[in-house]
């Protein structure tokens, strides 16, 4: 099973956003960097499947080239190889990022015969919250799709049905993904033919924790590089701003135990006690 | 010219979500009726703005999957829909994502659609995105409001970290693709009710269209739902341990609520991920919700900007939450919460 799983360097803001004085950007001065969760949850998820079945885990990110970071975090939980789509620093759109996407996994090619299997990714970059990079992504290389899945089972049929996986090589003529998620209180349950393009969210598993040799093997990694075309498109960012009404103060109501009588109180007051 | 509107059902009514992404399509109809930038969808020879302001006809359509008998006429009627159209098809029985797609594709061109408007649901991102795909436009996700401005262009805000940010985003397209972020709109009815007249469609698709479709079975539902619980007590890092939780629970179940983390806890393995609150989790519109232990991450506060009243406990008064609750509590939540826990049962004579 060859997996490639898509993921973005993003910023890891705390307890407030803070923008920088052009409106363009993100202040990062006092932040790190990260991969955003529904994308490690998609890389622990790979990790398993190819744990199971053989195989390896390629992690890809579009982005400057402190990126490389990011990838190398996903390779100590794992994954085999990275590849890095480099930028200058601009922001990318999700027409142009689907694209190059696009173009990378085509240079390796999917279906049997050492394709990927299987992209992975997840349902909304944390960041942008484009919702769409994945499903563009899957019209361009005419694969089937499915989004925000919470629940992914693989099955390996082509040598017949409960036939051993583990070999990997041959890649995976007649695998099935088994994926489900919740919908407004019903579970959607969806079976696609692999290769396929599934994007999954946070609560698919429990991402690891990086092992020491695996922090070691992903320093020592070799990632693959390509540069990219940048391309503009229909929607463009003009300004980015705070929400208003951010900077209140609640009001104290107390320390400690005192403030249980006047906790009570505000709960009469709100309707909240029967 | 037209405003498309992709409304889900609710049992026999539209969903919340749809009803909301309703009233976004009427702001976004009318402004193109202001702006005179209504009446051409940019495909043809007319040059944009080519009908009188004020034209008749900037309308808003409602797109509904299932046969026509069953499109919710009258909530569509109070939300100002004047066309709906049933997409019929036998090969249609359920949520097939693609299909859909097909099929409001073909729409646009029936309907004479220069927008097409979704709530920013599971499936309403998911269709949009497929029909960005298969009409190569752009496709603007989370909007909070949108406008057709004189140049032919789309003014839009738009939500970044969840609506932690906002965006202001031009788009040029000759179809608007957008999903309304359903907590920033609500869901109000037309000025003037609708006559809705429903037409049946049937759409063209092929197998290839319907090879991803949902298999639907009921969720066993246990407890009180986190999204749409009165009362949300929320656990943080600041709990401390696993155990920590009993004594939440109890307060929970004192006021007929629920339990919320945040992802600290989940990631912990402390509680499972369907009690995780923000945006990565669950989005929760509480009268109140009690936030203990928890610092208040723009991430985590993303998933309760729709809470009434945010009261905190924390034993630092400069934690961020401080800024962004209504009400605060300094102290040790392991002794204020279970001395809550106490004095309301006291209050409820349950010694
Ligand atoms: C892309 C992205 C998405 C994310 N999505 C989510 C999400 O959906 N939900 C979410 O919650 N987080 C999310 N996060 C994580 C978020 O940034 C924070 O890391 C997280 O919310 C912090 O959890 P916490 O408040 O429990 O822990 P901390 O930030 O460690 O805060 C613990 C708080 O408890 C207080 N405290 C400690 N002991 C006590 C005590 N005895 N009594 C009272 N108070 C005490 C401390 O003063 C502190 O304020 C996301 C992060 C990223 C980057
Ligand atoms: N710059 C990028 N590099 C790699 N993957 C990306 C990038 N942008 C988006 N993706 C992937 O596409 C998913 C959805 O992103 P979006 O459509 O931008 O919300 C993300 O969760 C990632 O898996």
């Amino acid at each position: 099973m060859e997996i490639l799983v898509c993921v973005k360097r993003v910023p890891m803001v705390g307890g407030k956003v803070v923008v920088t004085p052009d409106g363009q950007d993100v202040d990062t001065r006092m932040s790190g960097f990260a991969v955003s969760p529904h994308e490690e949850c998609a890389v622990e998820e790979a990790v398993q499947i190819t744990q199971r079945l053989g195989g390896t885990v390629t992690v890809l990110t579009l982005g400057p080239a402190e990126a490389a970071d990011q990838l190398r975090d996903m390779l100590a939980l794992g994954a085999g190889h990275g590849v890095l789509l480099e930028t200058d620093g601009r922001e990318w759109g999700p027409m142009a990022t689907a694209a190059a996407i696009a173009d990378a996994a085509r240079r390796r090619g999917v279906g049997p015969d050492g394709g990927y299997d299987l992209l992975l990714f997840g349902n909304e970059a944390a960041d942008t919250g484009d919702y769409q990079v994945p499903v563009r992504v899957a019209h361009a290389l005419g694969l089937p799709c499915v989004t925000a899945i919470k629940n992914l089972e693989i099955t390996e049929s082509g040598a017949g049905a409960g036939a051993a996986g583990g070999s990997g090589a041959g890649g995976a003529a007649g695998a099935r993904a088994r994926a489900s998620r919740e919908y407004r209180g019903i579970e959607e349950a969806f079976d696609l033919a692999l290769p396929a393009v599934i994007s999954v969210k946070e609560g698919i598993n429990l991402p690891r924790y990086p092992s020491l040799p695996g922090r070691l093997r992903a320093k020592r990694a070799v990632i693959e590089q390509f540069r990219p075309e940048y391309r503009g498109e229909g929607l463009r960012k003009e300004l980015l701003r705070v929400p208003p009404g951010e900077s209140k103060r609640a009001e104290i109501l107390g320390t400690g135990t005192d403030a249980v009588p006047a906790l009570v109180r505000l709960f009469e007051e709100f309707g909240v006690l029967s | 010219m037209t405003v498309l509107c992709l409304v889900e059902r609710d049992g026999d009514g539209a969903a919340d979500a749809s009803l909301r992404a309703l009233a976004f399509s009427r702001e976004l109809a009318a402004s193109s009726e202001a702006s005179g930038t209504g009446g051409d969808p940019g495909y043809g020879e007319e040059p944009a703005g080519s009908n009188p302001p004020g034209a008749p006809g900037e309308n808003v359509a409602a797109v509904v999957f299932g046969p026509a008998a069953e499109v919710p006429a009258g909530a569509l009627a109070v939300a100002g829909v004047t066309d709906a159209y049933a997409v019929e098809s036998d090969a249609l029985t359920g949520y097939a994502p693609l299909a859909w797609a097909r099929a409001i594709a073909e729409l646009i061109t029936a309907s004479s659609a220069t927008a097409v408007v979704a709530a920013a649901t599971d499936h309403g991102n998911e269709v949009l995105a497929h029909l960005a795909a298969i009409t190569d436009l752009p496709m603007a996700a989370n909007c909070a409001s949108a406008a057709h401005a004189s140049d032919g262009r789309y003014r839009l805000v738009r939500h970044r970290w969840a609506g932690s940010l906002l965006e202001d985003a031009a788009l040029d397209a000759p179809v608007a693709l957008l999903t309304v972020a359903v907590d920033a709109v609500a869901a109000t009815p037309a000025a003037v009710p609708a006559k809705v007249t429903v037409h049946a469609f049937r759409p063209d698709l092929t197998d290839g269209d319907l090879a991803v479709c949902a298999t639907e079975s009921a969720e066993r539902a246990g407890g009180v739902s986190l999204a749409t619980a009165r009362v949300v007590v929320g656990g943080g890092r600041g709990v401390g341990s696993p155990a920590g939780f009993g004594a939440l629970e109890e307060l929970a179940g004192l006021l007929g609520g629920a339990l919320g983390v945040s992802r600290v806890v989940t990631s912990q393995g402390w509680r499972p991920h369907k009690q995780q609150v923000g945006q990565t989790g669950t989005r929760i519109s509480p009268e109140l919700y009690l936030a203990c232990g928890i610092s208040g991450a723009i991430q985590h506060m993303a998933g309760c900007l729709s809470a009434r009243h945010i009261v905190a406990v924390n034993t630092d008064p400069d934690a961020p939450i401080i800024a962004r609750a209504d009400y605060a509590v300094i102290g040790d939540l392991n002794q204020v919460i279970p001395a809550l826990v106490t004095a309301l049962r006291e209050r409820a004579g349950l010694s």
